[in-house]
């Protein structure tokens, strides 16, 4: 460096601890700041979140008017939702008088635009879906949002056949959505004419979900429906 | 009048031709596939038509006044436009939607990029674009070809009041008794379904479709016709229809029963009137004769890619639009060696 | 800096409507316009994201203003940004806690609001060197300017769109919505619409203004 850039540079030179301590000084603030914001919202965005899953169980299950959440464990079983439990949720629905009216498992599969998340009905009793609600999903607004909408849609949900196999570990048959005006079984979708992407990833979230979920209900049916 | 000696600048063109006498040859090229459109779909295709080239007119005058350009009109390349749109449309789309493609069509894709000549994209494309984004449903509901009463009454579809979603056509369909009607053009049949319609029928037009768009071989005709007074580049077209034969071909060989025939990749849609008019526009068409083919044969393939593999049924539209935007690049790609400079700089 | 020229500006009206009309951050800076095109689609979507931005922009800037003698130029930018994005993280809980819907719909945009480059621009531009009041003064016309934006694009998107502005239908019921209008295009559309009508607006008032100098130079 030439002595005339550094005559240049040094007048302006702040003093390093200036720096640290202006840092510092912001860094304490905003971690305070942050910290406290985050102790009051957390627990009303926890009940938030409670209220709106809860939500969707009633909406998919009539007549539920109390919630269990349950985790399929290692073990291909359910146990109680809790700090410890790891797992995938699923949502026990009971009426008044604390009987199972049914479970509610979510899926998941890619659509037209991003991935479909819904919510299923199961109905242990009957093994078969008995309802769906879309939770989120970014279809084209018009040909995807007919997946929540149309009643003749929604009528393939109201007893889609879940049933197990001999060995109780996977669904007898897979659901899977097939092409409008040509459903012919009980674990067929009928499609929607104009939204045949959307409605095949609806098929195979309702296939994910149940594939994953089913077994595990059915195995611990009897102690799932003692639970109120 | 004596004219005494003329003098002008390069180039020294020996046949003298102006816009409005090419734009008025492709008028007359464009009115018996007009007609036929008529005869086919009668009253609703007819006032179709009307609404499309009177709201184009009107946008084109609007905005010359606005920017005080004078009157416009007088070229006829907006009259092209209108009926370009309107004959790409459903017989029975809703006449308040039509007016809005060819609102949109002409406002933004010709007159706020400066009127004639400066256009990027085929406006009437850039209509149609708009309104299949805009109204999914009502540009894919066909109504049957050669309806008993078509001279007598509406589709009821298309007084559709202004805003409101289209009148319902399923029941004045079923009035018609016709056997097996699906609603679906040859070309959704073909790809849901995998059946081919009859080749000859889907090429002289005796199907459902968009009005104008439905007789492969009178557009043919018509473009030939104009190819032959020389007012159209024959390489546009002739390439388009060679790019989606060809792409189309190898599909058709490894499995014929899943994929479309070349005869009828070129015979059904909207690719041969897109072919012969849309993809000619002369504005927004490159301009050497090696950048033609190349933008010919891009528009004629993604076509096919995207009838086949896409989500929507016809591409044409779609690939028209995307050769329009890379015809500056092309052109410029194709630029022909300066005479006398190397290869290479 | 003592040699400097004084540049505190006098607290006036105009520090306030500059960020409405003037200088207004959308439609005439043309900063910030991933939310704008973005979580427009809706009207309630828009004015959230206006009002969330509208907080952090005041608050930052106010911050920034205050401590505007204590940050060396060398670590400016970066204190900026962690002021910024202390708020931003403040916003992103409390949505949370207004309503887990909206926070599902505007989705990473409101992180997003860190990289905003209008409150960026006005913490570097004009809270760090005027006094607290004027910042706060003009901030908030900023944030007006930018949440009036989002509203003209969202309410437009949203009456064509889906036929109801705020949720609320206002037109009878087989009105057919432009579903372009909700899709990313119809943010483009409807932002060039109005980006026609302010330059027009605009371009308008100077000529009217240039005619009138010619005029009074011509009585002269």
């Amino acid at each position: 460096m030439t002595l005339e850039a550094q005559i240049q540079t040094q007048p302006p030179s702040t003093p390093a601890w200036a720096m640290l301590r202006t840092l510092g000084g912001i860094a304490m603030i905003s971690g305070l700041l942050v910290a406290l914001v985050y102790q009051v919202t957390l627990p009303i965005i926890a009940e938030n979140q409670r209220v709106l899953t809860e939500q969707a169980v009633f909406r998919v299950l009539p007549g539920a008017v109390s919630k269990r959440d349950f985790v399929i464990n290692g073990a291909g079983g359910l146990e109680p939702a809790s700090e410890g439990a790891s797992g995938e949720l699923v949502y026990g629905g009971y009426d008044a008088s604390g009987v199972l009216l049914g479970v509610a498992l979510t899926g998941s599969a890619q659509g037209y635009a991003g991935p479909v998340n819904v919510m299923f009905a199961y109905d242990p009793a009957c093994a078969c879906i008995i309802g769906s609600k879309v939770l989120n999903s970014n279809e084209t607004p018009g040909f995807g949002d007919k997946l929540d909408l149309d009643p003749a849609f929604l009528a393939n949900f109201a007893a889609l056949d879940a049933r197990l196999n001999a060995e109780g570990t996977a669904l007898a048959n897979e659901i899977v959505t097939v092409k409008h005006g040509t459903k012919a079984q009980p674990w067929e979708i009928d499609g929607i004419s104009g939204a045949t992407i959307s409605s095949n990833a609806m098929g195979r979230a309702a296939n994910n979900a149940a594939q994953r979920a089913v077994p595990a209900i059915q195995r611990d049916l009897a102690w799932l429906m003692q639970q109120k | 009048m004596d004219k005494g000696i003329e003098i002008r600048t390069s180039p020294h063109l020996k046949r003298v031709i102006s816009v409005d006498k090419i734009m008025r040859t492709v008028v007359l090229a464009l009115l018996p596939i007009c007609a036929f459109a008529v005869y086919q779909f009668g009253l609703s295709a007819l006032l179709l038509l009307l609404t499309t080239t009177g709201v184009a007119m009107w946008t084109e005058w609007f905005f010359a006044r606005l920017s005080g350009k004078g009157n416009t009109l007088a070229d006829w390349s907006v009259v092209i436009t209108g009926l370009l749109l309107g004959l790409t449309l459903p017989p029975g789309f809703p006449l308040w939607m039509a007016a809005v493609a060819a609102f949109v069509g002409v406002a933004l894709g010709k007159a706020l990029f400066g009127g004639l000549g400066y256009n990027v994209m085929n406006p009437a494309l850039v209509g149609r674009a708009f309104v299949q984004a805009a109204f999914p449903v009502a540009i894919t509901t066909w109504t049957p070809a050669f309806a008993p009463g078509r001279f007598m009454e509406l589709i009821p579809s298309t007084l559709t009041l202004p805003f409101m979603q289209p009148n319902p056509v399923k029941d004045w369909v079923a009035g018609l008794h016709l056997d097996g009607w699906s609603g679906a053009t040859p070309l959704a049949i073909q790809k849901f379904q995998h059946i081919e319609a009859p080749i000859a029928d889907a090429f002289s037009g005796m199907i459902a479709g968009s009005a104008g768009e439905t007789s492969a071989l009178l557009i043919l005709i018509c473009g030939l016709w104009l190819a032959w007074q020389r007012m159209l580049d024959w390489r546009i077209p002739v390439s388009v229809l060679a790019g989606a034969a060809l792409m189309a071909l190898p599909f058709w060989l490894m499995d014929s029963g899943h994929y479309p025939s070349p005869w009828f990749v070129l015979s059904s849609g909207g690719l041969m009137l897109a072919a012969w008019f849309m993809a000619s526009d002369m504005v927004a068409s490159p301009v050497t004769a090696r950048g033609v083919v190349i933008y010919g044969l891009f528009i004629g393939s993604l076509t096919v890619i995207i009838r086949l593999f896409g989500g929507l049924v016809e591409g044409v539209m779609y690939a028209i639009l995307l050769g329009n935007a890379l015809g500056p690049l092309i052109s410029s790609w194709t630029q022909p060696r300066v005479y006398g400079t190397s290869k290479k700089s | 800096m003592a040699e400097l020229p004084n540049t505190e500006e006098r607290l006036t009206p105009d520090t306030f409507l500059r960020g409405l009309w003037e200088e207004n951050p959308v439609f005439v800076m043309l900063l910030g316009m991933c939310p704008v095109l973005a979580v427009t689609s809706t009207t309630i979507n828009a004015l959230a994201m206006g009002l969330a931005t509208t907080f952090v922009l005041v608050s930052s800037s106010l911050l920034v203003s205050l401590l505007r003698s204590w940050i060396p130029k060398q670590v400016r930018i970066a204190s900026y940004i962690v002021i910024i994005a202390t708020f931003v993280t403040i916003v992103d809980y409390a949505i949370q806690a207004i309503s887990l819907e909206l926070y599902a719909a505007l989705g990473a945009f409101i992180q997003l609001i860190v990289a905003n480059c209008v409150i960026l621009g006005r913490a570097e531009a004009y809270a760090s060197k005027q006094r607290i009041m004027t910042t706060l003064v003009n901030s908030l016309g900023m944030g007006a300017g930018f949440t009036l934006a989002l509203l003209s694009l969202g309410g437009v998107r949203e009456i064509l769109g889906n036929g109801t502005i705020l949720g609320i239908s206002i037109f009878p019921a087989d009105f057919q919505p432009w579903i372009v209008m909700i899709l990313p295009p119809g943010g483009f559309f409807v932002l060039g619409g109005w980006l026609l009508l302010f330059n027009w607006l605009r371009l308008r008032k100077e000529r009217k203004e240039a005619e009138q100098i010619g005029v009074t130079a011509h009585a002269r």
